[in-house]
């Protein structure tokens, strides 16, 4: 009886690795191989025609420390992801208020906010490009509307990385508004009838109620929101390709210019390296809390 | 990367033995185009001419986006083992792919008299990016230098002589003012996309060079290149015939359609495309002097690449040679506004009518007697991006023309140290 | 709710979408117009199909388009295979290492390959799918992602129908194909439309691994030809934009109920 149960341990074991065999080939090519050869690469220098690549150990790192722009590009990501989480997440919450009430047009309303999500970055940036337009364009007509002065908007430092930020809004903020419109829905309307009855008004309701029941919800388009802050960067081709001044430029598209532009693989590779080390560190939050949330419910 | 190279490299050597002998050589060709999209139809048209003419030879050519676009493509492509044998790349560029062996120079694969004669054969203006360490590196193709269009029907309204554009720069700042209004200024310079170009016109115009012509060495923060920081500055915030703040590069030639400008300076591969759009008269000139007349040098280079075999650069060298004799130079300036890049191109019938129908065609051409190499130094990208932010810090108002030209200097010289 | 909020509320809904709509709508005016009208907003003016015929000469579009095309069925089949094996290996079978090798997964979840372009570029380049569309899929085909929703989905399956299967005498794959992935249909058809409109829109891995029109994607292409060095076109690029954003765009409108549905689900971890 034991030799059988261990046979079948045995084949289950054989069988679970099997099935695995195919993702686990794929992740080790294109994840975890690469981290480590990024890693590995990002201790030696380049090399040119006067000075074979050697091992440099922490040297390029040093390198980005000291490079201003790298600061300036760090800076700008900050800037970018402070601002683009919270207000997308403001927006999706209202849209899926709305989308969720009784109003009229709602299925109008509930399109107009999605489709954004169903077009590609570079297109998005396209349209916002007319929009952008000095003197030409849609905002500095209807400014012009108003008596206002025609605005360089993607040719000035000042508005340069706002311009990109609010593209990223426009788009991301109906994708999110799906998660809020599915967590409402499992809302009980028991609840919302409770509070009518006590006479609570709308906005308490939303505050007191709706809000805390979200909470996982926004932790988790929060975390989804910090990934894409570094993610998605396909507008600054368009727009800025992180100009001017560097006054838009973001660190994915700094270590695509660094490796393909610049021809400096070793000193992208470090940044890459960072930015692991950063995401790996809100991944481990976003583990520690919704776990926690988790083993709440 | 070395190891995919090699491999790359045994892989189409074992292909080749293997491959039953085919009479014919396959050439994959990166170019870029700067004028917009159609024009990948004349170059199909070229390359299909020369294909009837060789069929020997195959010819991929291969549309890779703007200059920098193509430059990524073609070095990636070499990178990791995909075969290119030719590109059109920026003059620029030179430094930076003999840095990376990446190029040959055309005298190590010209053999004949002829051949030689074919190589000097061009304007030496446009040969001077191309010639490193006193080899040829790159061959012209669709050049240009940066011209003055202007409103002759606003001239006329603001009782100008509209044959008479500005020559100098107290002329241009008078003019400008007499056609600034409420609506429209009188000049507008492009200070994103590619301002260090239009800021080496000025300074060469001021008397200064922005760099030595070995790649080593940059002048920023030099007197006289400092001043005509300060006069572009003084365009917009002194004398108000520019707007303030960055003037966008991508939808200028919109804007002075719109007529939100009176003149406007842009390269001369914008020809084509504003005789066809302008809804009023407009007339082309060459740029204003101060201390001299300038315009440095613009546009793409042919580069033979070196990880081929010899039979492909052969091929190579006669698809080049196709490419940039007289009648293709000819009716490639003719669709696109780029400049005949010899002057036996301007003598063939074609650009002849052209020219006689056409004067503002025979502009580039003439300037380039006044021209100079564009801006180039080896790491020339970083360089350059440098010297970029520093001219829109300044026109923007966040630092000063000394300080913004100081800190590009001090970047420079740390960037090319290593070369020296 | 009084009849005033409620009002209030619609307003501020529409004047909202009205707002979120704007930047389509512009494009497509400007696409149909001339580019002087465009940017004149002369309201009368008449409508032109020039635009879409000048982008449409300017680059190989229904190649791009079936590029695309063929990238998101590539990718999703892939998908489909991995994550199958693999959610259903985590959710079913016991063998060691298990919660260990799960994790690793859930890593892959923040080692995005958009971080990792430089060393991949360089793995695809070495396995030789270097502008090749198979090249262009490849890292995203074991998504974590994936075999996190499949192995969710396998574990709601009720273990009696595992038990009655295996009673009849089917291997393990046997079961997986009779019993779990006919149950976990749904799941499928709302990773397809999130996995078809991800990849479809996807832009910066496929900038860099293709090369030539043979396998470029629409993203690419849409890139290339609005980026000419002398000057941006307003109305041909919006017509550009609206011949590539078309086909999904007409897709999501007519099935949006599904789109939606998907999204939901795959939200709801």
């Amino acid at each position: 009886m034991n030799k059988h149960a261990n046979n079948e341990r045995r084949r289950q074991a054989i069988y679970g690795w099997l099935l695995l065999t195919p993702a686990a080939i794929l992740l080790s090519f294109f994840a975890f191989y690469p981290s480590l050869a990024t890693f590995w690469s990002s201790l030696f220098s380049r090399g040119t025609r006067r000075n074979p690549t050697e091992f440099v150990g922490l040297e390029n790192y040093t390198d980005l420390l000291n490079d201003p722009t790298f600061w300036v590009v760090v800076e700008n990501n900050l800037l970018y992801a402070g601002m683009t989480i919270p207000i997308s997440i403001f927006f999706a919450l209202a849209m899926a208020l709305w989308a969720n009430s009784k109003i009229s047009a709602r299925g109008f309303v509930r399109t107009a906010y999605f489709t954004p999500t169903v077009l590609p970055m570079i297109a998005a940036a396209n349209l916002w490009l007319f929009f952008y337009t000095p003197g030409l364009g849609v905002l500095d007509q209807i400014g012009s509307v108003f008596g206002l002065a025609p605005v360089n908007w993607l040719g000035q430092p000042e508005t340069a990385l706002w311009a990109i930020i609010i593209v990223t809004i426009w788009k991301e903020a109906g994708f999110f508004m799906i998660f809020y419109l599915a967590a409402l829905q499992t809302i009980p309307t028991d609840y919302k009838e409770a509070a009518d009855i006590e006479g609570t008004g709308r906005i308490t309701y939303v505050r007191r109620i709706v809000l805390p029941l979200l909470m996982p919800t926004t932790l988790f388009i929060a975390v989804n929101a910090m990934i894409n802050s570094v993610k998605l960067i396909d507008h600054l081709f368009i727009l800025t390709k992180g100009g001017p001044s560097d006054a838009s430029k973001l660190i994915l598209y700094y270590i695509w210019e660094m490796a393909f532009a610049f021809f400096d693989a070793p000193h992208a590779a470090a940044m890459t390296v960072m930015v692991l080390v950063v995401l790996g560190i809100a991944a481990a939050v976003q583990f520690l809390y919704i776990d926690k949330r988790t083993h709440y419910q | 990367m070395k190891q995919s190279k090699i491999l790359g490299l045994a892989l189409s050597g074992a292909l080749a033995f293997s491959l039953p002998a085919s009479a014919e050589t396959e050439l994959n060709m990166y170019y870029p185009i700067a004028v917009g999209g159609s024009l990948t139809k004349v170059v199909n048209g070229l390359v299909e001419d020369f294909q009837t003419k060789n069929p020997d030879i195959k010819v991929n050519a291969i549309y890779s986006g703007n200059y920098d676009d193509t430059r990524v493509r073609a070095l990636s492509a070499l990178n990791s083992g995909e075969p290119a044998q030719l590109a059109v790349m920026f003059s620029i560029d030179a430094y930076d792919l003999i840095e990376q062996e990446l190029i040959v120079p055309f005298d190590d694969v010209i053999k004949s008299e002829d051949e030689k004669k074919w190589l000097s054969s061009f304007y030496p203006a446009l040969m001077a990016n191309g010639k490193v360490e006193g080899k040829t590196w790159g061959v012209p193709f669709q050049r240009s230098t940066i011209v003055a269009y202007y409103n002759k029907d606003m001239f006329r309204k603001a009782g100008l002589d509209p044959e008479k554009a500005p020559t100098t720069w107290k002329e241009l700042i008078e003019m400008g003012k007499t056609l600034t209004n409420g609506d429209t200024h009188g000049l507008m310079i492009p200070s994103t996309g590619y301002p260090y170009w239009m800021f080496q016109a000025l300074a060469i115009q001021n008397g200064k060079e922005l760099m030595s012509n070995d790649g080593l060495t940059t002048y920023f923060d030099d007197p006289a290149v400092v001043d005509t920081l300060k006069f572009w500055k003084s365009l917009s915030a002194e004398h108000g015939i520019m707007p303030s703040g960055t003037v966008e590069w991508g939808t200028l030639r919109q804007a002075f359609l719109e007529g939100q400008t009176a003149m406007m300076w842009h390269s001369t591969g914008n020809l084509s495309a504003v005789k066809k759009s302008a809804s009023f008269d407009f007339g082309v000139a060459m740029l204003p002097g101060n201390v001299r007349l300038g315009s440095p040098t613009g546009g793409g280079n042919f580069y033979l690449f070196k990880d081929t075999t010899a039979e492909e650069k052969a091929a190579a060298l006669k698809l080049i040679k196709f490419m940039t004799a007289p009648k293709q130079a000819a009716a490639w300036s003719i669709a696109t506004g780029y400049m005949g890049v010899s002057d036996a191109a301007y003598k063939t019938d074609a650009l002849k009518k052209y020219t006689a129908s056409f004067p503002p065609a025979l502009v580039a051409r003439n300037q380039l007697e006044h021209a100079v190499a564009e801006f180039s130094t080896f790491e020339t990208a970083r360089v350059r991006e440098g010297l970029n932010n520093a001219i829109q810090s300044a026109l923007t108002g966040s630092k000063t023309p000394k300080e913004a030209l100081g800190e590009a200097q001090k970047s420079a010289v740390r960037l090319l140290k290593a070369y020296q | 709710m009084n009849r005033f909020s409620k009002h209030l509320d619609s307003f501020g809904a529409i004047v909202l979408a009205c707002i979120w709509i704007s930047p389509l709508m512009f494009a497509f005016w400007a696409a149909f117009h001339t580019t002087s009208d465009a940017v004149n907003f002369n309201l009368l003016s008449s409508w032109t199909l020039d635009n879409f015929r000048t982008a449409w000469d300017g680059a190989p579009w229904l190649r791009y388009f079936m590029n695309t095309f063929l990238l998101v069925t590539i990718v999703l089949i892939g998908q489909f295979v991995i994550t199958t094996l693999a959610g259903f290996a985590f959710a079913q079978v016991r063998f060691p290492g298990k919660d260990f090798v799960f994790i690793l997964v859930l890593l892959q979840l923040f080692i995005l390959p958009e971080v990792l372009i430089v060393e991949n570029y360089a793995v695809v380049s070495k396995l030789g799918l270097f502008d090749t569309i198979v090249g262009v899929g490849i890292p995203y085909m074991a998504s974590a992602f994936g075999i996190f929703l499949m192995r969710q989905s396998f574990k709601s399956v009720p273990i009696e129908l595992h038990e009655a299967a295996r009673i009849e005498g089917c291997s393990w794959f046997g079961i997986l194909l009779k019993v779990y992935v006919p149950l976990a249909k749904p799941t499928y058809l709302a990773y397809a439309l999130v996995s078809v409109s991800t990849h479809w829109n996807n832009f910066l891995w496929p900038l860099i691994v293709t090369n030539s029109e043979e396998t470029r994607p629409l993203t690419v292409g849409l890139s290339i030809f609005g980026a000419p060095e002398n000057g941006v076109d307003i109305s041909i690029i919006s017509a550009a934009t609206m011949m590539s954003i078309a086909p999904l765009l007409v897709a999501f409108l007519v099935f949006q109920r599904q789109f939606v549905q998907a999204f939901l689900r795959s939200g709801i971890k």
